[in-house]
């Protein structure tokens, strides 16, 4: 074991990755000598080399596409898109390319190695392109992958895994936390399995859900109520796609309460899927309205931004409210 | 000249004055960057001559535009079929050519036959290949059996040619059980690992930025493998492509880009989709080797495509082929184009027909003949027909391959949604004739 940050776990991952598979090839701006905006690939050219680790022009659908067609070839490109808000110019490459790929050649052709790290989230005065969080868009993709991680040894763990996925992953990496959260990572190789959740904490009246850089509001929030007798159960849903349906469902039927928070808007948001699948499955065992902390349907703002976040105190708010429904 | 689109009316003239017969590259000046290496056996004078020259600086305002790069386009046979008298010589062999005869004889013979099963109600939908034979049979026929070829939508030609049965591409065309894609998508979007043909997907130019990645796989792996990624003029429009041929030069890798330049783009003719030299221009922009041919000309196709594979896999660079031809048929079943086109325009191109022109070439060489000919037209009817009436009654796909290969392994949430399903279609089967008693 040793402490790292959320960046160290995430280019942890990416050195053992690139060392186990002589196929792993990094791509993307900045990436190369420069190590990333973020410092995520730092060293990577340095120790693999100018072919498997590379800058590319500023190019989002250039970089989809190249990477889609790596991967088709069978090597294992990680590509990086320097922030999520601008991962639209890929968004057809992924949507209409990666995600279908294996499903319309008849499982002829796949993009099975293909992984997309892109750093999301707001908190750090980014304003409305430097800020969000475009999981749902996403979500809404059948074929691909979307996996978000909150901590150092999920980033590593995760990351590794979805390298090795047969699927196309979205990796989303929670920007605010990149240097924030340090944790215990083991040196060695690991993989979490994609499409589980972790409950982080243990309660019996409300579970708490959340992915990426909000679990640590939510964590907070549910510390604070504890002062006041109030258990949560806290999940980490890690995966969104597909998302551990099981695991939320059983904490529910055990608590009777649910609050769902994501840093996206709330129109559309995931959220809104995760409560419509616990209603139908935990309809009788509901004590309260299933609760969503998010974002304003708004785009992502400056000036406001604490007012915007979802944080400790709003969770803090919805828990109160949900156990005197 | 005006300073416009490439008309593609120019191109069929074999009086037109920028074409050429022998095999010339418009070069990018990619090749400068060696220069410096040598500073070091030159006085300061020549070096302070040099780099003011290499600054390439002017003193007197002055616009650059299309018109003072006249890219020509490459023709070898003229449109009787006979050799200009200064073309470049011609390293087709026999086998080859008759390879390539039979395979745009076999996709003409297709394409009609399946537009009339269309008519007839027998099929949803059809693209053909009409009048562009030669462009993409040229090409493929240059390529070795491993280099990978992703296409746009209307180059069944380069599949047939690569062997492509008439059992698959029915298959394909009935998405029955016979369909290596299963059934899934719309017909002419074929796809074959075998034969290292991508599988087609309707989106235009998403195949360019992804034929770079490919092709930069196969620089990797160091077998000498190259990409062939085709296009037409109008998906050069997308930023894909723009993405794609700007990826493929600074990436350095062995992809050769195809644009079929065919007049239109459904109904947009060329000079409502483009202002200047053609698609050709932009491969120079973007440092790529570019060559500009004659597309109804199955020599000259070829001659490029040989020369911009030994390229592309020698140097690990792209290569830009832009053939100028014709689009002799409507975008695809569900098009009329006497809404946007004279009927003389399309009998002046079916005039120019490519394969008549190559088969001249043929009959002069003796490598071919009349009887030959009624023979093999007729063997091609038979069979297409044959095949067509024997694969359009075979099932479709067992019902899962709705949710298969969505993933690897369908999800928990998948195989529960089918779940549901099955329980529906065992409840209404009167309602789901294509599933029923197939559960």
């Amino acid at each position: 074991m040793t402490t790292m940050n959320l960046l160290q776990a995430v280019n942890n991952a990416l050195d053992l990755a690139m060392a186990e598979n002589d196929s792993v090839i990094c791509f993307g701006e900045d990436i190369g000598k420069f190590g990333g905006v973020f410092r995520a690939t730092s060293r990577l050219q340095e120790k693999y080399g100018r072919d498997r680790c590379f800058n590319t022009p500023i190019t989002e659908q250039g970089i989809a596409g190249f990477a889609i067609g790596l991967a088709a070839q069978g090597s294992v490109p990680v590509a990086e898109i320097q922030f999520a808000d601008y991962i639209f110019p890929a968004f057809d490459q992924i949507v209409n390319e990666a995600a279908k790929f294996r499903y319309r050649s008849g499982d002829q052709f796949n993009v099975a190695g293909l992984t997309i790290r892109t750093p999301y989230g707001g908190g750090i005065a980014g304003a409305l392109y430097h800020s969000q969080s475009p999981e749902a868009y996403f979500c809404h993709t059948p074929g691909l992958k979307v996996v978000m991680p909150s901590t150092p040894y999920q980033a590593k763990g995760l990351l590794m895994a979805a390298i090795n996925d047969p699927n196309p992953v979205i990796f989303f990496e929670p920007k605010r936390l990149y240097r924030a959260a340090k944790g215990d990572v083991p040196e060695q190789a690991y993989e979490i399995p994609l499409g589980v959740a972790e409950v982080v904490r243990s309660g019996s009246d409300i579970t708490l859900l959340g992915w990426g850089a909000q679990m640590e509001y939510l964590l907070e929030a549910a510390e604070q109520v504890q002062q006041e007798g109030i258990s949560c159960e806290v999940i980490d849903l890690c995966t969104l796609l597909p998302w551990d349906i099981e695991t939320v469902e059983a904490s529910v039927n055990k608590t009777g309460r649910l609050l769902i928070s994501h840093e996206a808007p709330r129109t559309g948001g995931f959220a809104g899927e995760i409560s419509a699948t616990i209603q139908e499955r935990c309809f009788l065992a509901l004590e309260s309205p299933i609760a969503r902390v998010t974002g304003l349907d708004t785009p992502f703002p400056l000036a406001y931004e604490k007012e915007y976040m979802p944080g400790t105190l709003k969770i803090y708010d919805a828990i109160k409210r949900s156990l005197s429904f | 000249m005006s300073n416009t689109a490439v008309s593609n009316s120019t191109v069929s003239n074999s009086n037109d004055s920028s074409s050429t017969h022998s095999d010339s590259y418009a070069s990018s000046n990619a090749d400068s960057a060696s220069a410096d290496q040598q500073l070091n056996h030159e006085n300061l004078a020549s070096y302070e001559a040099k780099v003011l020259d290499e600054l390439n600086e002017t003193h007197q305002l002055g616009f650059i535009t299309s018109d003072n790069l006249r890219i020509p386009t490459l023709k070898i046979l003229q449109a009787n079929g006979v050799e200009f008298e200064d073309a470049m010589a011609v390293h087709l062999n026999k086998e080859t050519a008759l390879h390539c005869y039979k395979t745009m004889q076999y996709i003409r013979v297709l394409d009609e036959r399946m537009v009339a099963a269309q008519r007839q109600g027998r099929l949803s939908f059809y693209i053909v290949c009409t009048g562009e034979e030669a462009s993409v049979v040229g090409s493929a026929a240059a390529l070795q059996p491993g280099d990978m070829i992703m296409g746009q939508y209307r180059e069944q030609a380069a599949l047939r040619y690569r062997g492509f049965t008439t059992e698959q591409f029915m298959g394909q065309l009935f998405g029955n059980e016979t369909d290596l894609g299963k059934g899934r998508q719309m017909p002419i979007h074929y796809g074959s690992k075998a034969l290292n043909y991508m599988t087609i997907s309707s989106p235009l130019a998403t195949q360019i930025p992804q034929a770079v990645g490919y092709a930069y796989g196969q620089k990797m792996a160091g077998k000498g493998e190259c990409t062939l990624c085709y296009f037409g003029e109008g998906a050069a429009s997308e930023g894909d492509f723009h993405a794609g041929l700007n990826m493929a030069a600074v990436q350095e890798v062995p992809v050769i880009f195809v644009c079929r330049n065919n007049g239109y783009a459904i109904s947009t003719p060329t000079d409502e989709q483009y202002k200047g030299d053609g698609i050709a221009s932009r491969g120079i922009g973007y440092g790529i080797k570019t060559i500009r041919v004659d597309g109804n000309d199955l020599l000259a196709v070829h001659a490029a495509t040989v020369a911009a594979r030994d390229f592309a896999v020698t140097n690990n660079a792209p290569v830009l082929i832009e053939c100028m031809t014709y689009r002799v048929g409507g975008h695809s079943t569900s098009d009329d184009p006497s809404g946007y086109r004279s009927k003389d325009e399309e009998n002046a191109w079916r005039n120019k027909d490519p394969i008549k022109r190559f088969k001249h070439w043929l009959l002069n060489k003796n490598w071919w003949s009349e009887d030959e000919e009624t023979l093999l037209l007729e063997d091609y009817r038979t069979e297409i027909l044959s095949v067509l009436k024997k694969v359009e009654k075979l099932p479709l796909q067992p019902l899962r391959t709705l949710i298969t290969d969505v993933y690897e392994q369908p999800s928990a949430q998948l195989q529960e949604q089918y779940a549901e399903l099955e329980e529906h279609l065992r409840q209404y089967p009167e309602h789901y004739p294509a599933s029923a008693g197939r559960l």
